[in-house]
C-alpha cells in the first residue's frame, strides 16, 4: 500500500487503536506557553500527578509579553500571574522555561524550530492553533485545546480521529515581490476559511521546493487558516541543513538512525490524497486581505469583490465590509493606513526583516504611520542587529521592539486604536483582533514595508 | 476531570444567524489572562454583546430577552480559529450544553467535546428551517438526543440524525475522562516511549 509523508508519520506513532474511535497516538515534542496551559496544570494537580516525560515538554512565555523595557516587572497584574504560573508550573515539573529575558525566549513557533525542538517525521503538538507552522520540517503538528494539553502533559499522548488527506501542488515561477505569505494568502483565498476542514494538507511542488525553510514555515503556519488541522512539507537536503547542529537536534549514531528515517518520509509515488488542488505559481500577485477573515484576500491590484453566494451567506459578507468601512467594487490600492506590523510566527523571522529592509532601505517611514517591528524571538534579535539591519530600519525612522506574539493577538499594550486600519504581517483580520475596533489588511513583509513607507496600500514592486 | 454526563436535552435555543464565527467573537483574547477555569460566560461574544464602554448592544441576539436556552445555534463554520479551550468554556458557563452548526471548526469541535458541550452537526437545510422556527417562535423546543443521535424541532415534528464517534459518544454519555482511559494503558505507553528514535 502506498502512503503519503502523513501517513508515515501518523501511522509511525500510533501506540493504540480504539474501535470506532480515535487513535492513541504518541507526541515526541510539546510546547507549551502561558496562557493555554495554566488550566492543564491545575487538572493535573487535582489528579495529584506529575508530567510523564517533562524532557519532551518546553516552555516559553509570548503571548502575553510586553514587547516593550523586558527587564522591568510586568505591569499588567493578571498577565504577570499568568507568566509567574508558567515559571512555577515548568519548575514544579522539571520543564525547560524560557522566560522573559532568557535567551531562548520568543514566539513558541519561532524558537522550537531554531533550537532542533521541531524535527522532521516527529509528532508536534501546542495549545496555539498555529502548531501547524513546524509542518515545514515534514512533521506532524497541530494546535490543541487545554484538555489535551493536559493529555500530553500526563501521558505524552493524545486521542485524534485520523483526518483525511489533502494534496496542494504549486507549481511553476513565481515573480518578483510574490513571497510564501502570498502563496498561501491565494491558496486561502481560493479554498476559503473552511476549504480544508477535516484535512491534513501536503504542500508539494516546486514552488515549495525552492523556498527557504522560513518561507516553508510561513505557508505551514497558515495552513489552520483554511481549517486544516496542519499543514506539511516533504523534508530534503535543506530541510536536514537546516537542523543539523541545532542545541536539540540529534548528535551521532542518533543523527545517523534518524536520517534513515527522514530519507524515507517523502509520500509514495503514487500515494492517493483523498482531494487535490493544482495550482499555478505564475497567477499568484502580492496579496492583501480586505475584510474579516484570511479567505477574504485578493490580489493587491484587484478590486474588492461583489458578493456572490459562493463565498457564503450575503450579511455576513455585508457585515464584514462594514465593519472594515469598505465597500465593493472599490480598489485596495492609495487606501490610507494608519498602522504596520511586521512579526508573529506567521512573518516574524529574520528572512522577513531582511525583506522588509530592503525595501525600506534609504526611505523613510511616513508620518501617519505608527510601526511596530517585532522579532519573533531573541535570536532573530540578534541577527537584525549582527547582519545590520537594524542601522538600516533606524536610519529609515523605525524602531525594533522586543520578542513576542505583540499586536498579532493584542493580548498586551500592542493594540490598534478602534477604527484604525494596520496593515499586519500576521496571520487573522477577524474583527477585534489587533484590538477592540481594530482593522486587520494581512498581507507580506515587503507589502508591510511599502505601506510603512507610502502610509497608505501600495503594491511594492512599484518600490523596487 | 470528568465533567457532566449528556444524555436527552430539551430546550429552547438562542439563534445566531452568521457564519464563521471565529474564536476571537466567542472569546477576544486580552480575556484570556486568567489562570483558573471561572467567570468566562461573562465575556462570551464579549465585543459583539457590549459596546466600549460596557453598555449593551440591544440588537445582539444575546441581549435579546425573547430567546434563551442551554441550545446556541449557530452560522456555518462555527468556531474557527485559534485553539483556545477558552470558547468552549464561556460557551459551558454561559449555559449552553449544545452547539448546533452546519459545519464545525476542528479543534473547536476537539474541545467542546472534551468539555461536554456537545457540536450537533446537521444539514444546511435542517438548520436555516431551525433558524426559522427559532426566529418565529422563540419558545419552540429542540429535543437534541445523544443516545439516537437525533435532533428534533419538537413544534413542527422534523428530525434529523447526526454523527458523534463512539468513544465520544460514550464519554459525554457517562462523563468519562480521556486521561483515564490514557493512564490506564499507560503500560503501552511507556514500551512505545523506550523504543521512540526522536
Amino acid at each position: 500500500m502506498k502512503k503519503t509523508l502523513f501517513d508515515k508519520v501518523w501511522d509511525s506513532h500510533v501506540v493504540h487503536k480504539i474501535n470506532n474511535g480515535p487513535d492513541v497516538l504518541f507526541i515526541d515534542r510539546h510546547m507549551v506557553h502561558e496562557v493555554t496551559s495554566p488550566v492543564a496544570f491545575l487538572g493535573l494537580k487535582k489528579r495529584k500527578i506529575k508530567v510523564l516525560y517533562p524532557e519532551r515538554t518546553f516552555a516559553t512565555a509570548d503571548h502575553n509579553t510586553p514587547t516593550l523595557n523586558q527587564h522591568l516587572p510586568v505591569k499588567d497584574k493578571l498577565s504577570a500571574n499568568q507568566l509567574k504560573a508558567l515559571e512555577n508550573n515548568s519548575r514544579e515539573h522539571g520543564i525547560s522555561f524560557w522566560g522573559l529575558g532568557h535567551e531562548k525566549n520568543g514566539i513558541v513557533h519561532v524558537v522550537g524550530p531554531e533550537y532542533g525542538i521541531t524535527l522532521p517525521g516527529a509528532t508536534i503538538v501546542c495549545g496555539d492553533s498555529h502548531t501547524s507552522t513546524h509542518g515545514a520540517f515534514g512533521a506532524i503538528a497541530f494546535g490543541i485545546g487545554t484538555s489535551e494539553v493536559e493529555m500530553v502533559l500526563s501521558t505524552q499522548c493524545i486521542m485524534q480521529q485520523k483526518p483525511k488527506s489533502m494534496r496542494i501542488n504549486v507549481t511553476g515561477e513565481l515573480d518578483k515581490g510574490v513571497t510564501p505569505k502570498d502563496v498561501a494568502l491565494y491558496i486561502i483565498s481560493k479554498l476559503s476559511t473552511s476549504g480544508a476542514t477535516g484535512y491534513f494538507v501536503e504542500y508539494a511542488g516546486n514552488v515549495f521546493n525552492q523556498m527557504s525553510m522560513e518561507g516553508r514555515m510561513t505557508v505551514c503556519n497558515l495552513s489552520i487558516e483554511m481549517g486544516a488541522r496542519g499543514g506539511m512539507i516533504a523534508p530534503d537536503q535543506k530541510t536536514f541543513d537546516y537542523v543539523k547542529g541545532r542545541e536539540f537536534a540529534p548528535v551521532g549514531a542518533d543523527w545517523e538512525s534518524v536520517i534513515e528515517f527522514w530519507k524515507n518520509l517523502p509520500s509514495d509515488k503514487g500515494a492517493i490524497f483523498d482531494k487535490e488542488f493544482h495550482f499555478d505559481g505564475k497567477d499568484i500577485e502580492p496579496m492583501i486581505t480586505f475584510g474579516t477573515n484570511p479567505g477574504m484576500g485578493m490580489s493587491i491590484l484587484k478590486d474588492i469583490p461583489k458578493y456572490n453566494s459562493k463565498t457564503g451567506q450575503e450579511e455576513t459578507y455585508k457585515k464584514s465590509l462594514d465593519y472594515m468601512a469598505y465597500k465593493e467594487g472599490e480598489t485596495m490600492i492609495g487606501k490610507q493606513i494608519d498602522f504596520v506590523f511586521l512579526g508573529s510566527c506567521t512573518n516574524g523571522r529574520i528572512e522577513d526583516f531582511r525583506a522588509f529592509s530592503e525595501i525600506v532601505k534609504g526611505k523613510k517611514k511616513a508620518k501617519n504611520v505608527v510601526a511596530w517591528l517585532v522579532p519573533g524571538s531573541h535570536k532573530v534579535e540578534k541577527a537584525i542587529k549582527d547582519e545590520g539591519i537594524l542601522k538600516i530600519l533606524n536610519d529609515a525612522g523605525f524602531e525594533l521592539r522586543e520578542p513576542g506574539c505583540s499586536a498579532c493577538l493584542a493580548m498586551n499594550d500592542d493594540k490598534v486604536p478602534p477604527g484604525k486600519y494596520a496593515v499586519s504581517t500576521s496571520n487573522r483580520n477577524f474583527e477585534g483582533r489587533q484590538g477592540p475596533g481594530s482593522r486587520t489588511l494581512l498581507a507580506s513583509p515587503i507589502v508591510a514595508a511599502a505601506a510603512a513607507i507610502t502610509g497608505k496600500v501600495t503594491d511594492p514592486r512599484t518600490l523596487f | 476531570m470528568a465533567y457532566d454526563k449528556f444524555q436527552i436535552l430539551k430546550s429552547t435555543a438562542v439563534p445566531l444567524q452568521i457564519e464563521n464565527v471565529d474564536t476571537d467573537q466567542i472569546i477576544p483574547a486580552r480575556f484570556l489572562k486568567a489562570t483558573e477555569r471561572k467567570g468566562f460566560g461573562d465575556n462570551l461574544f464579549r465585543d459583539w454583546r457590549y459596546n466600549s464602554d460596557d453598555s449593551v448592544k440591544k440588537d445582539f441576539v444575546l441581549n435579546n430577552t425573547n430567546f434563551k436556552g442551554k441550545i446556541l445555534v449557530g452560522g456555518k463554520n462555527f468556531g474557527s480559529g485559534s485553539s483556545r479551550e477558552h470558547a468552549a468554556w464561556a460557551i459551558y458557563d454561559y449555559g449552553f450544553r449544545c452547539v448546533v452548526s452546519s459545519f464545525f471548526a476542528d479543534i473547536f469541535r476537539n474541545n467542546c467535546l472534551n468539555i461536554g458541550v456537545l457540536p450537533v452537526q446537521v444539514s444546511p437545510d435542517f438548520l436555516s428551517k431551525l433558524f426559522q422556527e427559532i426566529n418565529q417562535n422563540p419558545n419552540s423546543e429542540i429535543k437534541v438526543d445523544l443516545p439516537n443521535q437525533s435532533i428534533s424541532i419538537l413544534n413542527i415534528d422534523l428530525v434529523e440524525s447526526f454523527e458523534i464517534n463512539n468513544y465520544k459518544k460514550q464519554n459525554m454519555l457517562n462523563g468519562f475522562d480521556d486521561i483515564d482511559y490514557l493512564i490506564n494503558i499507560k503500560s503501552e505507553i511507556e514500551d512505545f516511549a523506550k523504543k521512540s528514535i526522536i
